[in-house]
């Protein structure tokens, strides 16, 4: 647990980098402090392994104030990933995660063989312990920097927008990753961006920071979204907040329909007569695996000559789909509002086709989970 | 010019040149003065280059840290080099020539301040290179400022160092000839007691070629020397170079 009780940077030149923070990090837990540039997230973040030193208040770990240890020792039990990886350029890729080990004292043989497990962790190729910093992407960076802090198994990860620099498929990557680890490692992580979506994914506990470094708001990050305690917090989340909330909610709630799928075998006119007996505009073409070929329109099946398998047809992409066991309604939401046919494609876990979701049972669903 | 004229001016370079090598040969050493001769000569300049660099290098170090610690110590450290610099090597050689006399110390206490000119800033602009989020991590990791600097700023700053010395080498190699107006200068004895002095063409040739050589070869030395100690720096210099593009000062 780390605790922060009235902690105050106040800088010589009369900047209020943070004021009068009160705020209790739990064990084990992902804590991410949000908030815009300047609204002294870093500072707070750098409070706790002492690289800032508060002018008031008290920063406490486990109950023990951070003064009461020598600077380099704390830091060594406290993992730290920033935005630029900060790598040793003129060390190897498995010298750079030995690093703490090494300042610990470890012996290098015993040091490296950690390096080589952590690589492993993070999702590294073997082959690329001998590379240097240069030579890899930014990603992989990110990747070799989030390893190192983990080296000597820290119980505190400190985490400083270590995922803003890389590109945004990466970042979900990397974001994903994050959350596998910590699933697996169940560190105390603080997590500082100033990105709401990234807070929201990634975080147990939002604090949302306001210029001049004061706490605005500390909650689980469903609560943050359904009650922003005022008009800052709430224009900081942005409007689509009701849409991004729809992320705590399981698709599971939906009742995917099937009657608007046919395999490629079926015949144009037979399908057109059970979607234009339920007056579906469309319908989805599946394979004999129940694997997704596409849409075509219940209007175009009209014209088709007798006899044609839907299979034959000129079929529109079937887009984006979700999962019906795992993904969320704001998934679901987002595969119907980009498919072609305004339906979203539910599938389970091997991509099989479960059923569609139209935007109207998706309205429903959402209606009756976030009241 | 008639194809005979062609053949006779042929003829008389290539006299010429077996003329020149014929000499090199025959004063490699000489058996009956033994600090006369080509090779003697060659191995006083290697020495005196070699221990003015070195020294140099010794001083730069220490003085560029504490430039690049103390920011303020660097301008005016700076400007006294180059004044330095700018005292023509003539006159500090005979203005050594009372406190060091005829010792080799004459040419090399001169020629060591001047590598500073190249080497110091070379030194100090290699620390600042480290770029600051990898100074950062490594105060988050535990590292002393004393450990950062021995394991992380002074590593990176290497090519940056090694850089300066390969010109200061060059530098220093074709200036060491200036001392020999002061009895010293290694090659370039042969070039002004043996070639000026008796107008005599060989001796300024081979105490020119042999110069550039030893400028080539130390110059080849250290390129391996950037290659062994250096393997992470190897490619993108054209980067590195603008990374490391005049900050300020310089
Ligand atoms: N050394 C310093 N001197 C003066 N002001 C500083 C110093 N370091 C940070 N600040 C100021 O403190 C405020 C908070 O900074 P920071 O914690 O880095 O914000 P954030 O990480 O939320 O973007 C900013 O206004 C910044 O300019
Ligand atoms: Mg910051």
């Amino acid at each position: 647990m780390i605790t922060f009780e009235g902690a105050s940077k106040h800088y010589p030149d009369g900047t209020v980098a943070v004021d009068g923070l009160d705020l209790t990090v739990e064990t084990g837990a992902t804590t991410v402090f949000v908030g815009p540039s300047g609204s002294g997230k870093t500072t707070s973040l750098r409070m706790i392994n002492r690289m800032v030193e508060p002018t008031g208040g008290t920063v406490r770990i486990d109950g023990r104030d951070v003064r009461d240890q020598d600077p380099a020792v704390l830091r060594r039990s406290i993992g730290y990933v920033i935005q630029q990886a900060g790598l040793f350029p003129h060390r190897t890729v498995l010298d750079n995660i030995a690093t703490v080990p090494l300042l610990l004292g470890w012996r290098r043989a015993k040091a490296r063989a950690r390096a080589a497990e952590l690589m492993e962790l993070v999702g590294l190729q073997p082959a690329q312990a001998r590379r240097y910093p240069h030579q890899l992407s930014g990603g992989q960076q990110q990747r070799v920097g989030v390893a190192r802090a983990l080296a000597a198994d820290p119980p505190v990860l400190l985490m400083d927008e270590p995922f803003s620099a890389v590109d945004p498929v990466v970042r979900t990557t990397l974001q994903d990753e994050l959350l596998r680890l910590q699933q697996e490692l169940h560190k105390t992580i603080v997590f500082v961006t100033h990105d709401i979506d990234e807070a929201v994914r990634l975080g147990d506990r939002i604090a949302v920071f306001r210029p001049g470094g004061v706490l605005a708001q500390y909650d689980a990050p469903e609560r943050l979204l359904a009650e922003p305690v005022d008009a800052f917090v709430e224009s900081f989340i942005g409007y689509d907040r009701g849409v991004r909330r729809l992320s705590f909610f399981p698709a599971r709630e939906l009742s995917p329909r099937q009657d608007t799928v046919f395999d490629d075998q079926t015949r144009a006119e037979d399908a057109y007569d059970i979607a234009a007996g339920h007056g579906s505009p469309w319908v989805l073409v599946v394979s004999a695996e129940h694997m997704p070929l596409g849409w075509v329109g219940t209007e175009q099946l009209a014209r088709v000559p007798a006899g044609v398998p839907l299979g034959d047809l000129d079929l529109a992409p079937y887009g984006h789909t979700f999962n019906v066991g795992t993904d969320s309604l704001r998934a679901a939401l987002d595969a119907a509002v980009l498919s072609p046919a305004g339906l979203a494609v539910g599938v389970d876990d091997d991509g099989r086709v479960v059923g569609v979701v139209s935007q109207d049972d998706l309205g429903t669903a959402i209606w009756s989970v976030t009241e | 010019m008639s194809a005979a004229e062609t053949a006779h001016a042929g003829t008389a370079a290539w006299d010429w040149v077996t003329g020149v090598a014929q000499w090199g040969v025959d004063n490699w050493s000489r058996p009956g003065e033994p600090d006369r001769g080509i090779r003697p000569r060659l191995v006083q300049h290697m020495r005196l280059a070699y221990v003015s660099i070195g020294i140099g290098l010794a001083l730069a170090l220490p003085l560029g840290l504490a430039c690049a610690r103390w920011t303020r110590l660097y301008p005016p450290v700076l400007t006294g080099v180059n004044v330095l610099y700018a005292v023509p090597s003539i006159a500090l050689f005979f203005l050594m020539l009372p406190y060091t006399g005829f010792s080799e110390w004459t040419a090399i206490v001169p020629l060591s301040l001047y590598t500073l000119v190249i080497l110091l800033p070379n030194v100090v602009d290699g620390l600042r290179q480290v770029p600051d989020h990898v100074r950062q991590a490594a105060v988050a990791m535990g590292f002393g400022p004393l450990r950062r600097l021995v394991a992380v700023e002074m590593p990176v700053a290497v090519p940056v160092i090694i850089a300066g010395l390969r010109v200061a080498s060059v530098a220093t190699i074709s200036m060491v000839s200036v001392a020999s107006l002061v009895g010293l200068g290694g090659l370039g004895q042969l070039i002004l007691t043996d070639g000026f002095r008796r107008q005599f063409d060989a001796p300024i040739v081979v105490g020119i070629l042999l110069t550039v050589a030893l400028a080539l070869v130390t110059d080849a030395v250290l390129v391996l020397a950037q290659r062994r100690l250096t393997p992470w720096a190897r490619r993108d210099r054209s980067r590195r170079a603008r990374a490391a593009a005049p900050v300020g000062e310089r």
